[in-house]
């Protein structure tokens, strides 16, 4: 007998009136203002303002001056959003409440803002905070008042722009859901433009070089002679962002995945394939457009990928919590540079590839040698050992007793690039294929072991390790395949490391590279590739990019990790198989009801004591 | 010789005995009752089985062999399977998935054969994958179709109990240890899992003990009764027998009854 597994949602207030609807709250307007407030003096005190403001960003306007007005707007928008709809209550129409919400909380943030600015026009303060400097209000350029001076307008300035920009946040509410959508991707997309411009410069440029497509031109219309996005730019490109969102988002509209879906199997395979080999031209392309610094980046973020995809097998699809995975990155380093390097204590001087079956040999050795200790351990008390084991490499790689081996701080020079045979791959730009095909092996292993019985052993010791075992995963296998696993991963990322710098020193190794690589895996999503990817481009690349955000990196990375923690703790980009899943739940439960409904008709309505739970 | 021996099982917690001298047989194809009431030991015995935690003194024999000292995998490879109390899945994986993880023991692929999909892994892969939907579809329509792809989490309480025993049969048990099976299920259900259980018993041949409070379920599907008390048996036989054994009126309700 079936029965239908669907839970129905009964309405609270099915025959009596709905509560009157939750409107914009005032206090949480004023504690939105208030933290706003206060976070822009935070960045104004820490120097971020002042940092940022060497970065002209968008017509005369600095990065600088973009964060101090970027306050009020997050915080305006914040507060004038209602409250979310509960069962029961009514949804409440948009209206001046929603505008006076951003208001107070664009106001209050001002306030805080002008007492904090009149605060340190009076009083010295810089003793204690000494990124405080007389720029910021005492002398020009005056950076928190806008070039003004305080009793001349600045504290009315202050007030009025907060103000006012708040109460425009607001007012994005009274917009439908559609172009407020339109409008935050217009806002996006010249943010994006503004920040990446020596990227988009680069690239236009490159494509012609490369391509001969005149799209240089094109650069110069987009950005001023000092970097910044010029205002007719800037109209283009928000102009380019609402028009194509607008028309995206518009209703009836259908997936292109759903209009994929009824196309016979042979021409999906075979448009997935065109979609693949586009992708890979483009990519071959990639370094060539980008020309050697930016591929630099990308080869840096390319490296933390790598890793990232490592550590990736063993939080993400484990869930063993490994705060010294840097180790593995060394011991690869250091494999590479001992048995390529003529000038080391081996002084083999082989080529690269002869030394990569010893990486992986001697990075699967340290993750046997790390995870057999820690077997019986689960947790923080992993993650406590195995910082600790992080270190000791280091160390052990820095020490004297050592030193006639790895050369303690020195470290090992001269560790020889990577040829294919007579051709060999220096510089940034022939480097970057090099790391593509060992990312490409990376996310291609994670997802093979994902989906086989080795992946779910461990997924399902992460998700309780005590029942796995007792339905029959062998716990010691699993964890120590899991580490020698993300180990090997490591070790590729440290020989491509040792022979794209070309030497390797033990600071190279410390445990900021562990923490770096776990914050990449938290904020993308665990267990999720493409999220991986974006993270370790966002997070590692940029800071490469925009050398301003370097000094404050570890500041942001902390911001965002408390904001993954409260808001997304899934992730950027969820694990696609989630994500996957949820969705065939929907499809499938369609699909179920209807059959269901067709078997009743045809059964008639008998009646069949249907029991309400299940 | 019985398929299941325990022989003076004795297990302290600090200084709470908490399996007092077992003795215990039970032979192929048998279902029995293990009662008490709370605390009696009857979910520290099979915890003491399965080698989740590790036993005091005396032996356990399975096939004529002793599983003590074993590790929970070793044990569920010999062909105990369990489930318990408190249902615990994996709740993020997909339905399919928690019983394709029984399979494990039962399968050899590796790292590497995932690696490089060998023929041997995409053999061994489809055949886990229709074990794990056979085993599901023993539960009739609840368990199958789009709910194969559903992640645990997302099941109803009572679907997660059949799951959970979907996923211990489908590791091929001789002997299958129910810890509280119909738990939290209505009337309905409760009837519906007692059949189960014994068709389940009737077409493969397993054999199970199952703790069970309710006497409904026991007096329905059980051969044999053992009443646990601090850790000891204090009777063992038919339902009827049990029922009315003194002792074990006392243990339930504190005080000697006159027959009512």
């Amino acid at each position: 007998m079936a029965e239908p597994t669907v839970a129905v949602e009964v309405p609270v207030a099915v025959e009596g009136e709905l509560l009157a609807a939750r409107q914009v709250d005032l206090w949480r307007a004023v504690r939105r203002g208030l933290v706003g407030g206060l976070t822009a003096a935070f960045v104004s005190a820490n120097g971020m303002v002042e940092a940022f403001s060497e970065r002209a960003v968008l017509g005369g306007q600095t990065l600088g001056s973009l964060l101090l007005v970027a306050v009020p707007v997050l915080v305006g928008y914040l507060a004038g959003r209602p409250p979310p709809v509960l069962q029961g209550f009514a949804t409440p129409r948009p209206g001046w409440r929603n505008v006076a919400g951003g208001l107070v909380a664009g106001l209050l943030s001002g306030v805080v803002m002008a007492v904090f600015v009149t605060l340190i026009a009076t009083f010295d303060v810089r003793r204690i905070l000494i990124n405080v400097t007389p720029g910021l209000v005492r002398e020009p350029p005056r950076l928190l008042t806008f070039g003004l001076e305080l009793g001349a307008g600045g504290l009315v300035l202050i007030l009025a722009l907060n103000a006012v920009l708040g109460a425009v946040a607001g007012t994005l509410h009274l917009l439908p859901a559609r172009w407020r959508r339109a409008v935050f991707a217009a806002a996006l997309w010249v943010l994006a433009f503004a920040m990446l411009q020596p990227v988009i410069v680069q690239v236009l440029r490159g494509i012609q070089a490369e391509l001969r497509i005149w799209t240089a031109p094109l650069a110069d219309f987009l950005y001023e002679p000092t970097g910044a996005l010029s205002v007719p730019g800037a109209v283009a490109v928000a102009a380019l962002a609402f028009g194509i969102h607008a028309l995206l988002m518009r209703e009836g509209r259908r997936p292109v995945r759903a209009r994929l879906e009824p196309l016979p199997e042979r021409s999906r395979r075979l448009l997935r394939l065109v979609v693949l080999a586009g992708i890979l031209f483009l990519l071959g392309l990639l370094p060539q457009i980008l020309g050697p610094f930016l591929s630099e980046v990308l080869n840096i973020a390319g490296i933390f990928l790598l890793m990232a995809l490592g550590l990736n097998i063993v939080v993400g699809l484990a869930g063993l919590l490994d705060l010294g995975y840097v180790a593995f990155f060394a011991v690869g380093a250091y494999t590479t540079a001992l048995l390529t390097s003529p000038q080391s204590s081996l002084g083999v001087g082989w080529i690269f590839w002869a030394a990569v079956p010893f990486v992986v040999l001697a990075a699967a050795v340290s993750g046997l040698a790390v995870g057999t200790p820690v077997l019986r351990m689960r947790g923080d008390y992993l993650a406590i050992v195995t910082l600790g084991f992080g270190e000791i490499a280091r160390l052990l790689f820095l020490s004297d007793w050592l030193k006639p081996t790895f050369g303690g701080a020195q470290g090992i020079i001269q560790v020889r690039d990577i040829t294919i045979g007579p051709i060999e791959i220096g510089g940034p730009q022939a480097f970057f294929y090099a790391i593509f095909c060992f990312v490409l092996l990376a996310a291609y292993v994670t997802y093979a072991l994902q989906d086989s019985r080795v992946g779910r052993a461990w997924m399902a010791m992460r998700e309780d390790e005590a029942v796995a075992d007792a339905m029959g995963v062998n716990i010691v296998t699993a964890k120590l395949s899991a580490f020698i696993a993300g180990a090997m991963l490591a070790g590729f990322g440290g020989a491509l490391f040792a022979s794209k710098i070309g030497s390797v020193f033990p600071h190279s190794f410390s445990v900021i590279v562990s923490i770096t690589i776990l914050v990449v895996i938290i904020v993308g999503g665990m267990a999720s590739v493409p999220g991986v990817v974006l993270a370790s481009f966002v997070l590692v690349g940029l800071p490469e990019l925009l050398r301003e955000f370097a000094e404050y990196r570890f500041l942001i990375y902390g911001a965002l990790l408390i904001f993954m923690m409260q808001r997304r703790p899934e992730g950027f980009i969820p694990s696609r198989r989630r994500a996957e899943e949820l969705h065939e739940e929907e499809v499938g439960q369609d699909a179920w009801l209807r059959s269901q409904a067709t078997m009743q008709q045809q059964a008639g309505p008998a009646g069949d004591g249907r029991s309400e739970t299940s | 010789m019985a398929l299941f021996e325990i022989r003076g099982l004795t297990r302290d917690f600090g200084g709470v005995r908490a399996i007092d001298g077992l003795d215990l047989d039970v032979d192929d194809g048998e279902i029995v009752s293990v009662i008490g009431p709370n605390g009696a030991g009857k979910t520290t015995l099979f915890n003491l089985v399965t080698g989740m935690i590790p036993a005091g003194q005396g032996d356990i024999r399975f096939g004529g062999r002793s599983i003590v000292g074993l590790r929970p995998s070793q044990i569920l490879e010999l062909g105990i399977a369990r489930t318990f109390q408190n249902v615990r899945l994996f709740p993020e994986m997909s339905v399919r998935e928690n019983v394709m993880v029984a399979r494990h023991c039962r399968t050899r692929s590796g790292m590497l054969k995932a690696i490089f999909r060998a023929p041997s892994f995409r053999r061994e892969e489809q055949e886990t994958r229709q074990r794990a939907e056979q085993a599901l579809a023993f539960f009739g329509s609840r368990l199958i179709g789009w709910r194969f792809d559903t992640p645990a989490r997302s099941l109803s309480y009572a679907n997660r109990r059949r799951l959970e025993l979907a996923r211990a049969m489908a590791s091929d048990p001789k002997l299958l240890l129910l810890d509280e099976p119909t738990a939290g299920m209505n009337p309905r259900e409760t009837q519906e899992l007692t059949e189960l259980i014994q068709g389940l018993r009737d077409e493969t041949g397993v054999t199970i003990i199952l703790i069970e409070h309710d006497m409904r379920v026991v007096k329905g599907v059980s051969e044999r009764v053992v009443v646990l008390d601090y850790g000891q048996k204090i009777a063992e036989g038919a339902y009827a027998d049990v029922a009315s054994n003194d002792r074990v009126i006392e243990a339930y309700l504190g005080r000697t009854a006159t027959t009512a």
